[in-house]
């Protein structure tokens, strides 16, 4: 299809790199440099979508941001995106899009019908409607959802990779138009670290619509070009196109989001497709322009009804004509500076209906000079047209504007061109928690005092001529090199010059007057992407929603995906009108982040898949794989679980591993658990203090279990210490808890005993750590250890020496966690694998066997040790546990005043106690609730529940242990446990020691 | 001690001799392991002159009191970890470099309320360089790295991405062999944040140095 309505010159367009797209199933052809819109618009089309809510046909109303209607589908399968805004997509070639939000297709529409049913769906109407039976709002909501949506996201997994990364620099500058680029050069020549953030994909912003203009005598197209060179030139100063800065929060942190790769048809794979900015900027400058506003009138959202500079736009910046006739429509000069341009691209002007009586100003003295004609304190009353607009209706108004008299004549035409006024583009500043407030000469709000380290220059500083721009942005720049606290004494030259007609004088009128009684001419859309129509905001003051926070929320003005650009400050002004009320006191809606919208993947970035977490692997890692073993994640570690053989179960692996350690030897790697090494003279003064048991008397090479209490005298983690020399102990924590336990005891000693001379330091990864366990654990070492003795007297239970096994230097502690004769041997990480290996080798004879953490559960729980954690829930005391024998009376530590409150020495504490099933092959499930006696129907009173249950391979049955009200006051009684089925089973009551309760295994 | 050939360095497991793979594009970053670096932790007052001097005498060096800087002497540096404490390393990869520091350190600060812990094994030394590899650690690090932030010799203890890591600035842009940071990351991150590493460093051209 030809580009009919491409102008044959002009524009920032390359008529030599040709374009081939296609929308909705037809193709068509663009140029490098266009958008999507205006593609569209070279080709003739206006259509390009459906409203939200009534269906109703909608075109490009903008060039920008601000767009509400054109929001389309872009790409297809797992790259589609939904709800992108034409006006903002680059064209590239083979680009794919379709429109939403219409079925079967954007000429015919089923839910159109919705359009002629309006009358029965006003604002609120889902409240009002759906609210009965609540149990059916799901299926209201499924059949609300498909009629009012947009497009539609992707089910598949996003192909695409992204980049996040943190920045910093002096001056952040938003906007690249005349205002950003004047301040970037005065920030760049400085010397200052600048970074300019455009969202567009080129420099110049507002430049491009206009036409004539000069800067410092020269054409803006070669200001502009001059500019990005010497910006280009500077060392520090970075420019980032096609980047959107959508967030500013607290401590001048700005959030940008740069579209790396979506405007190239061929996208290099090692390029991520877009860039999340974690900015923080010392000072921040805002030239983010300013948004026009539409005029609120009848039937004013036909395809081919635009916002005035939108279509000067098309015609300079992208050589299109937004049509072949077109009527202005406008309450100020911008409507006449699109006239203008208009006519010159032969487009013929119908009309320039003017709200005001007697227009003046430069542009409205051009128009009138070339012959176009202007129909002053006229409004347009209502418009016509399908699929386009075709003709405007025209009245005249009473001498103070606030009636329309009888209609008066029709005009034809495809385009109309309508300008409101302007809206300063407020969202970050506003973000930033500046305060805005309402110029009524410019008709829109301005940004006030400031609450970060930010300023606004230019348009969206309220200053709308081009030399004002310049100077606002080039004294911003300046001003924030100095806020910045630099001191690098270059020279930022002079201030670049221009002419300096602005918009004004306008008449505001928000709501134009109809011709018709209130509900009888067609809508007058506020809002266009929500479909509220002025009578919608009326209906909601009416029905007792008098804050314009409560009227937004009931009409849902400005919560669309385009957040009210277009339509908020109209909306604000026709609740004024109508509540009798002026502008500044009904105040204004909140600005929330993103300005426009932002995927989901930025945030995502390579956090994906093998990056979402660290995996933490021990030394010996790769021997697990090897062997087959199953893991299981602890904290951010990977343990072993269990190792299975060839078609074995993980019960039955479990089982042969739990036997093999108590019938002859089993290993695991205990790398894990957390190691803090413990220095200064005051160590054991500080281990009394943080543990319940004492500590002074440990000798040098023994091991000691302790139990770690928080200050509400719970347990939070519990391990052996070991005394390595006289000011010289080495901690173990739980593998889970090995930071927070060093963050508790650095806590203390910062904090409440900075005059304890004592050092911590995390060593957990400095060694690697076999533990051995079993009958033959003795006769194993014996074989690799050299330079200890490892006879029972030397080396007992609970001790701990340097020596060497395997050739390998290692400090070797006998303490078990089994019951069984147990050797932890420790030795540098770097040596694990080789120790391991050796110790299976040299073990094989005895059929030494790995064993995962399931095992290490079973031989524990058959032991009646805790895990805390598992029989701990951080509501939980020693006494609870059983482990008075451990709780000092005679000196103070953490958490012991709270031992003696009323509560934690009652005798209904739920107490640690096994359990032993009716049956002995049920295996009760953790966590399963305890009853005295199973009543007909719930509610029955709990007693406690289950923490630990396993089956056990050497008591030949299934062993538990639970925390029970008063449990060791019950014991031999029977209590009743839930199973999964919906069961129960009849328990009894024992103590927590399964197996050999003397001890005489471990000290063998 | 065992056979050299028998001990594995963090990321000996990667094979990372395999990754050198070259396209002809030149590398804006490559990455290497510098196994097997000695890292002591040392703990002291470093308001006491005396302690100060001490290690001085030892180590023919002073130990740095500013934030974040570091004093090279012979063969090991002393990196600023906070006011009471400093990592003394040594990235040679000289077999138990850490254990002959920390015994050395141990003799000459006796009776010091201090603190010497060899934790040499407990670390992975990933060295990464290149024109880009400011920009590569500053996309996980919040900490400022560009020049005129981070210069040569500075050091911080810092985020990297979802890992806890020093980082030190060995040499920057104006060095003979250009810009190279060295990361020490727990030994058990170091996997991690090699994979994050590359994946970083691939817009820019990422090589495995060796």
């Amino acid at each position: 299809m030809t580009q009919s309505f491409r102008l044959p010159e002009g524009g920032l367009i390359d008529r030599s790199h040709r374009l081939g797209f296609r929308f909705d199933g037809r193709d068509y052809m663009g140029y490098a440099g266009d958008t999507l819109a205006s593609a569209l618009l070279a080709n003739g089309v206006h259509l390009v979508g459906r409203s939200y809510k009534y269906h109703r046909p909608r075109g490009i109303l903008s060039a920008g941001a601000e767009e509400p209607n054109a929001l389309v589908q872009l790409g297809e399968g797992a790259r589609s995106e939904p709800n992108l805004r034409a006006t903002q997509i680059d064209l590239f070639d083979g680009l794919r899009a379709r429109s939403q939000n219409r079925w079967p297709s954007l000429n015919f529409d089923i839910g159109a019908l919705n359009n002629g049913l309006s009358r029965f769906l006003p604002a609120g109407f889902y409240y009002k409607t759906f609210m009965w039976p609540a149990s059916f709002w799901m299926k209201y909501e499924y059949i609300i959802r498909h009629a009012a949506g947009l497009g539609e996201a992707p089910r598949e997994r996003d192909p695409d990779h992204y980049d996040k990364t943190f920045a910093h620099c002096d001056v952040l500058v938003v906007g690249a138009g005349p205002a950003g680029l004047a301040a970037a050069l005065a920030a760049g020549r400085s010397g200052a670290r600048v970074i300019l953030a455009e969202q567009d994909s080129i420099l110049g912003g507002s430049l491009w619509s206009g036409s004539g203009e000069t800067i410092g005598g020269e054409p803006v197209q070669e200001w502009i070009a001059t500019t990005r060179r010497e910006l280009e030139g500077m060392e520090e100063v970075t420019i980032l196109t096609r980047t959107l800065a959508y967030g500013y929060f607290d401590h001048n942190f700005v959030a940008l989001v740069e579209r790396v790769t979506d405007h190239l048809s061929d996208r290099p794979a090692a390029l991520p497709r877009q860039r999340l900015w974690k900015l923080r900027a010392k000072q921040v400058v805002l030239a983010t322009g300013a948004i026009e506003r539409p005029l609120v009138f009848a039937d004013n959202d036909r395809p081919g009804i635009m916002l005035a500079d939108a279509c000067r736009t098309y015609v300079n910046r992208f050589a299109v004509r937004p049509g072949k006739k077109a009527v202005v429509f406008t309450n100020n000069e911008s409507g006449h500076l699109a006239a203008l341009d208009m006519a010159a691209a032969g487009i013929n002007i119908a009309a320039i209906v003017d709200l005001r009586e007697d227009p003046m100003g430069s542009a409205s003295e051009r128009a009138e000079a070339a012959g176009l004609r202007v129909v002053p304190g006229s409004a347009v009353v209502g418009t016509g047209g399908q699929r386009r607009v075709k003709q405007v209706h025209i009245a005249r108004l009473n001498a103070d504007g606030t009636q329309a008299l009888a209609a008066g004549e029709t005009l034809d035409c495809d385009v109309l061109a309508m300008s409101g006024g302007w809206s300063p583009t407020l969202h970050l500043f506003s973000q930033s928690r500046g305060k805005v407030r309402f110029d009524a000469d410019l008709g829109c709000f301005v940004p006030g005092a400031s609450a970060q380290a930010e300023r606004s220059a230019g348009a969206c500083n309220g200053a709308f001529g081009l030399s004002d721009c310049l100077a606002q942005g080039f004294a911003a720049g300046k001003q924030a090199v100095k806020d910045a606290g630099l001191k690098i004494g270059r020279q930022a030259g002079a201030t670049p010059r221009a002419g300096n007609d602005d918009f004004l004088p306008a008449r505001w009128t928000w709501e134009v007057p109809s011709d018709k009684p209130s509900g009888r001419a067609g809508k007058a859309f506020v809002d266009f992407q929500n479909d509220v129509t002025a009578n919608d905001l009326k209906l909601a003051l009416r029905e007792g929603y008098q804050s314009i926070e409560h009227v937004k929320r009931y009409t849902a003005t400005g919560m669309g995906t385009d957040q009210g650009k277009t339509g908020n400050v109209n909306a604000i002004g026709i609740v004024a009108a109508a509540q009798g009320r002026e502008i500044p006191d009904v105040g204004v809606t909140t600005f929330r982040p993103p300005y426009t919208p932002v995927t989901f993947g930025v945030f995502a970035g390579r956090d994906v898949d093998g990056l979402l977490d660290p995996n933490r692997k021990t030394p010996i890692h790769s021997w697990h794989e090897q062997a087959g073993a199953v893991f299981e994640d602890v904290g951010q570690w990977k343990r072993p679980w269990y190792f299975p053989k060839a078609g074995e179960s993980m019960s039955q692996a479990v089982k042969r591993e739990v036997k093999a350690t108590r019938e002859s030897i089993g290993i695991m790697d205990a790398t894990t658990l957390g190691k803090i090494d413990i220095q200064g003279k005051d160590s054991a003064e500080f281990l009394n203090r943080i543990y319940t048991n004492a500590w002074s008397k440990l000798a040098v090479g023994r091991c000691r279990y302790g139990l770690m209490l928080n200050e509400a005298g719970m347990v939070i983690d519990d391990g052996v210490t070991a005394r390595l020399d006289d000011f010289h102990y080495l901690m173990t924590t739980t593998t889970g808890n090995a930071a927070p336990v060093l963050a508790h005891l650095e806590e203390y000693l910062q904090t409440e005993w900075p005059d304890l001379d004592v050092h911590l330091t995390s060593v957990t990864e400095q060694f690697a750590t076999a533990t051995i366990a079993g009958p033959n654990a003795r006769a194993l070492l014996a074989e690799l250890a050299e330079g200890i003795d490892l006879a029972p007297q030397a080396l007992p239970h609970m001790s701990i020496r340097d020596g060497r096994v395997a050739g390998i230097d290692a400090r070797i502690a006998r303490i078990s966690f089994t019951g069984e004769m147990s050797y932890e041997i420790n030795v540098p990480a770097s040596c694990g694998l080789a120790l391991w290996q050796a110790l299976m080798t040299a073990g094989a004879k005895y059929g030494i066997t790995p064993y995962g953490t399931e095992a290490m559960h079973v031989l524990r729980a058959e032991k009646g040790f805790i895990i805390v954690g598992q029989e701990t829930d951080g509501s939980v005391t020693p006494i609870d546990l059983g482990m008075d024998w451990i709780v000092s009376k005679k000196k103070d530590f953490v958490g012991k005043r709270s031992l003696t409150r009323p509560d934690m020495i009652k005798s209904d504490r739920k107490q640690l106690v096994g359990l032993l099933t009716d049956d002995p092959k049920e295996i009760l499930a953790e966590g399963a609730q305890l009853v005295e006696r199973v009543l007909p129907a719930p509610p029955m009173p709990m007693i406690g529940h289950v923490t630990s249950s396993y089956e056990s391979p050497n008591l030949g049955r299934s062993i538990a242990l639970a925390l029970i009200k008063g449990g060791r006051a019950r014991m031999g009684q029977k209590v009743q446990a839930s199973l999964a089925n919906g069961g129960t089973i009849a328990c009894t009551v024992t103590g927590p020691v399964f197996l050999d309760p003397e001890g005489t295994r471990l000290n063998d | 001690m065992i056979e050299r050939y028998l001990r594995q360095s963090p990321l000996a497991h990667l094979g990372l001799s395999g990754r050198g793979q070259d396209d002809g594009a030149p590398a804006q970053v490559r990455l290497a392991e510098r196994p097997f670096s000695g890292l002591v932790n040392l703990r002291g007052p470093g308001a006491d002159q005396t302690f100060l001097d001490a290690f001085e005498a030892a180590a023919e060096y002073a130990l740095p009191t500013a934030a974040g800087a570091s004093s090279v002497g012979g063969n090991t540096t002393a990196l600023w970890l906070g006011p009471r404490e400093w990592a003394i390393v040594d990235a040679r990869g000289e077999p138990d470099a850490g254990p002959r520091i920390a015994s050395r350190l141990r003799a000459a600060l006796a009776g010091f309320p201090a603190a010497v812990t060899d934790i040499s094994e407990s670390r992975a030394c990933i060295q990464i360089s290149g024109a880009k590899a400011r920009a590569t650690l500053q996309k996980g690090c919040p900490l400022d790295l560009h020049p005129r932030a981070f210069r040569q010799g500075q050091c911080a203890q810092t985020r990297l991405a979802k890992a806890s890591v020093l980082i030190h600035l060995t040499a920057d842009e104006s060095a003979q062999g250009g810009l190279a940071f060295d990361v020490y990351v727990a030994r058990s991150f170091a996997e991690y944040v090699w994979f994050w590493l590359e994946d970083a460093a691939c817009e820019y051209g990422a090589n495995a140095k060796l």
